[in-house]
């Protein structure tokens, strides 16, 4: 009975028929009849509707907290999931649209991507438009179901709507995978020869993206490419301009077989100037800007390294350069553009002149975008056209003082390129104030960059030691570890300048003793030099008067103060120990040192206890230990902002104050002839003494133990890199400029038995009269060669080997050849020069060995 | 060649990313973080040039959007910040006078113009007509195969 009372109601549902209420049907009748109604409906009916996307988006925009938010994204992403697995077509462009701005919220949407794959393979434009967007969000190369997408692709790409071929070709241009490139590239190539502008341009674009994909199919695209130019389409001709672009760029072929193109690009950029006002493609009173610069940009490649295209293109640069209009910042991108090509091709000087002052007039320009933008290709300019740029020096100079970070950083950069022997005291003025003045971020550069600039050009040594007071006094916690020590040594060798050096260092520990570096370079200097300090020798300037306890409780307080690091205290302690041999207040020092000797630092703890042993037991050796430390051999500096490269591999010349100091030994010790081969059992302090100056031309590096030979400009080009040893292995000595007193000096023979003679020579290398540079020479009589050859050298204790490496280790047979090898001998006490050798090879098949001593060495060699 | 663009707002919610390049998605979000803190931590009247990584990062204000772009090193910065205001004259014209709001709520229509404008990150359309033109014709074909019900 009810199912026969629920037909009837169905019957009149259906046929819309609503005649029950005009027929005064009892209300209770009309409830049960909706109540049937609803019933049918959730039987019968779908879930409601997908809710709108812009509903969604404005559902989610009124969540308050982050935890609504993803508690209606999950409502709402379930929703969908059902959806998508009903197979609903209907809705399926909506729930991905949905999923989409999900996505973009950061929420995975990954579920989806199947989805994007059935719309775009629907026949609907709007199913394909959100599918394939879809797509390009959701479907990179790295999904699984990318690859799924390419037949759709290539249908589309054949459809008979442009739009669709559009959708399909942005697809495949902005994420196509290397495969799916290489399946499609055919069809590319295809449009990319049709009549219809809308389509060629986009095919071109795409085109680019397969090469950039796929580069081996660039030659595939070549015929296409023969008429791109004489299109009349802006859009076509821009693609064309960025396709010939890649090409030329990627292959050198390509480059040369376009290179005929030069004059048509010059024609058309030169259209677009002298055209009139085109309104659609004006912009600011200029004619498509994007076309002219990759233009521009495009003549820059085929004209680089190549007379006759540049030549073709000078007139239309400086056309260019000279009638581009400058008030907006369109402009400026194309004269900026412009400036790029002309620095790199190969222009006259004229258009090189005029494409430098234009940088120079953007840096006198209000927007800081065209400020930034000069300094930056003047940075790229600077090594090459080095005078065009110091004509603008006062200009970058005052960027320093601009507010924005990257103008200022530019700025610095381009200054200390731009410092030379000429404008060094102005410049250092400038620098020095920007150092007081600039955000943290820039100090520790800054600092590099000035020593290495007061290194290389320091008018004076007094100058020298100003300028780096300065720094360490004003950015001394900023200043790099690695300037320690290299300060030292430039203190210990400007001889004259100790005692003012020591005074000035002294007054600024008595300001401030927070800034580590300095206190570090501070008490080395007073361990030194304390003795001058007291005695108030100094002659630069008004000699202070301080005694030897001031002096001490000034580093003491630095081994007690909060403020000092470990290293800082280990320099004090030590500075305090040396000061016992240049003070009379040793009982003082004693005391001092025995207090640390049960300190909790270990590394105090050892040096105290060493010094104490110092004064306990060896106290006769410790003014021998303690002496004034020898001038340490000059290494040019390796900090990192280097801008010239003067400096290959340097050898660090460190002094390591944490060891004891250079062991020189009294002179009795001298004759005791060593073991061999390890027989320099004196670890000397200084590991490579040796001199690495560049042998170079220009003298740029300032000679600090010579005469002060400064520079008129910068040294463009890199100098010889400086451990190389000056001299080439095959025993051609490469004359160093210094070089005054080599030729005396007379070659020997040192060894000569069963065949194997050894000869030596003598050059000096540098200024150093402490250094010998012998170069030995095997040569072999017999008729079989010495192969496995090694020679060995030891040298009494006083003296100081390197050997460098062997040209070869086969002595060649009959005097064919010879090995050669450089020793370099440092001989600080002129002590007469003895040496041990040992020699082993294999001749015949079987090994020899053979020892001999070397006495006879002529006596300029050690003198 | 351009290797992103992507839209934020002042408190760093993005409105459009688009990527030019494979870039896995985790790096994405990445990248994304750390163009919103770089670029929303300028001072205001700084120059609109970064660098980040061995890409330059051009940056544009417009109202409360943040227009963010990362380019090649051999890119020319002034010219890409013409490339991002002409995207803005784009979206100026199909929405007129838009705002932040206009690209929340239509952010497909956003990537459906910039894709017009833009392609495999380099300019495909120097004209504002054309690609103005393309972009409703192609709205129209929409309607014109869509059922009854809207979306």
């Amino acid at each position: 009975m009810c199912s026969c009372y629920y037909s009837s109601v169905w019957l009149h549902v259906n046929t819309g028929e609503c005649n029950l209420a005009s027929k005064h049907v009892p209300l209770q009748y009309l409830i049960t009849l909706h109540w049937f109604e609803t019933l049918f409906l959730c039987v019968f009916q779908r879930m409601p509707a997908p809710i709108r996307l812009r509903e969604l988006i404005r559902t989610i925009r009124t969540a308050r907290t982050q935890a609504e938010e993803r508690e209606m994204i999950q409502k709402e992403c379930a929703a969908i999931r059902s959806s998508f697995r009903e197979e609903d077509n209907t809705y399926r462009c909506r729930n991905v649209a949905k999923l989409l701005y999900m996505h973009m919220l950061g929420y995975p949407a990954h579920f989806g991507q199947l989805e994007c794959l059935k719309l775009i393979a629907s026949q609907k434009f709007t199913d394909k438009r959100i599918g394939y967007l879809g797509a390009m969000l959701l479907l990179d190369e790295r999904q699984d179901v990318h690859l799924l997408m390419t037949n759709c692709i290539k249908n589309d790409l054949n459809h008979s709507t442009q739009y669709v071929q559009g959708l399909a070709l942005c697809t495949l241009g902005c994420m196509g995978s290397s495969e799916m490139c290489r399946d499609l590239a055919g069809e590319v190539e295809k449009l990319l020869k049709t009549s219809n502008s809308y389509l060629r341009k986009k095919a071109a674009l795409c085109a680019v993206h397969v090469i950039r994909k796929v580069p081996e199919l660039m030659e595939m695209f070549l015929p296409a490419t023969k008429n791109l130019l004489s299109e009349k389409n802006h859009g076509v001709l821009h693609t064309s301009v960025v396709l010939l672009t890649e090409m030329c760029e990627r292959s050198p072929d390509m480059l040369l077989h376009f290179r005929k193109l030069v004059p048509q690009l010059v024609r058309i950029l030169k259209n677009l100037i002298m055209s009139g006002y085109s309104p659609e493609h004006d912009v600011s009173g200029i004619s498509d800007p994007f076309l002219q610069v990759r233009i521009l940009r495009l003549l820059r490649i085929l004209g680089r390294s190549d007379d006759d295209s540049s030549e073709a293109m000078n007139d239309i640069l400086a056309q260019v350069a000279t009638n581009t209009e400058t008030s907006k910042n369109v402009g400026n991108a194309i004269l900026y553009e412009t400036v790029l090509t002309i620095m790199d091709i190969k222009s006259e000087s004229g258009l090189r002149v005029l494409a430098i002052n234009i940088l120079g007039r953007f840096l006198l320009n209000n927007d800081k975008n065209i400020r930034y933008v000069a300094l930056t290709s003047l940075l790229k300019t600077v090594q090459t056209d080095h005078n065009a740029v110091q004509r603008h020096r006062s200009t970058i100079v005052d960027c320093l003082k601009d507010l924005d970070v990257s103008i200022k950083r530019r700025a610095m950069e381009l200054s200390f390129a731009l410092v030379n022997g000429n404008n060094i005291r102005g410049m250092m003025k400038e620098l020095l104030y920007f150092l007081d003045s600039c955000d943290p971020e820039f100090k520790a550069d800054c600092a590099s960059g000035v020593f290495l600039a007061a290194e290389k050009y320091a008018p004076s040594k007094r100058w020298h030691i100003d300028t780096i007071m300065r720094v360490l006094t004003t950015a001394g916690s900023y200043v790099r570890d690695d300037s320690v020590p290299n300060l030292i040594q430039l203190i210990t060798n400007s001889v004259e300048m100790h005692a003012y050096t020591v005074q000035r260092l002294y007054k600024a520990l008595l300001d401030d003793i927070s800034q580590q570096p300095l206190v570090q370079v501070s008490s080395w200097c007073i361990g030194e030099y304390g003795d001058l300090l007291v005695s108030g020798q100094c002659e630069e300037e008004e000699p202070i008067q301080v005694t030897e306890d001031e002096v001490l409780d000034v580093l003491e307080g630095l081994l007690v103060s909060n403020l000092s690091t470990p290293v800082t205290r280990g320099y004090s302690l030590t500075a305090i120990m040396k000061l016992s041999t240049r003070f009379s207040s040793v009982n003082r020092i004693k005391k001092v040192v025995s207090i640390y000797s049960s300190s909790i630092d270990v590394e105090l703890q050892q040096r105290a206890v060493e010094y104490n042993a110092l004064f306990k037991k060896y106290d006769h050796m410790r003014p021998a230990l303690l002496e004034r430390m020898p001038i340490m051999e000059k290494t040019a500096s390796n900090g990192p902002t280097e801008i010239m490269q003067t400096n290959g591999e340097t050898e660090p010349s460190v002094p390591d104050t944490k060891h004891l100091p250079l062991v020189t030994q009294p002179a009795n010790q001298a004759n005791d002839l060593l073991d061999l081969l390890g027989g320099n059992d004196v670890v000397p302090v200084i590991q490579t003494t040796l001199p690495t100056k560049p042998a170079s031309a220009g003298g740029e590096l300032l000679d600090l133990l010579g005469d002060l030979s400064l520079s008129g400009g910068l040294a463009p080009a890199p100098s010889v890199p400086v451990s190389q040893p000056p001299f080439l292995l095959d025993g051609l000595s490469s004359q160093p400029l210094f070089n005054d007193t080599s030729a005396a000096i007379p070659p020997m023979t040192a060894y000569s038995k069963n065949g194997l003679k050894i000869e030596f020579t003598f050059e000096r290398a540098n200024p150093n009269p402490n250094i010998a540079v012998i170069t030995i020479h095997a040569t072999n009589t017999t008729e079989a060669d010495m192969t496995e050859f090694v020679f060995q050298a030891a040298v009494p204790k006083t003296f100081q080997l390197q050997l460098l490496s062997p040209s070869s280790n086969i002595v060649p047979a009959l005097n064919q050849g010879s090995v050669t090898q450089v020793i370099r001998v440092l001989n600080p006490q002129k002590q007469q020069l003895r040496m041990r050798v040992k020699l082993t090879y294999t001749h015949k098949g079987s090994p020899v060995q053979d020892l001999a001593e070397v006495n006879n060495f002529p006596p300029q060699s050690w003198q | 060649m351009m290797h992103f663009l992507l839209l934020f707002s002042r408190q760093g919610k993005l409105r459009l990313q688009k990527w030019f390049t494979p870039i896995p998605e985790r790096e994405k979000k990445k990248i994304v973080r750390d163009m919103t803190t770089m670029v929303l931590g300028r001072k205001p009247r700084s120059c609109n040039f970064l660098h980040w990584k061995d890409l330059k990062i051009v940056y544009k204000k417009y109202a409360s959007l943040y227009f963010c772009c990362g380019l090649d090193a051999e890119e020319n910065e002034l010219l890409a910040l013409e490339v991002l205001h002409r995207y803005v004259e784009l979206l100026d014209k199909y929405f007129g006078n838009v705002c932040e709001l206009d690209i929340i709520f239509n952010f497909e229509k956003a990537y459906f113009i910039l894709d017009e404008f833009l392609l495999g990150g380099e300019v495909q359309e120097t004209s504002k007509q054309v690609v103005s033109r393309s972009i409703e014709a192609s709205d129209m074909l929409q309607e014109v195969s869509e059922r009854p019900r809207s979306r």
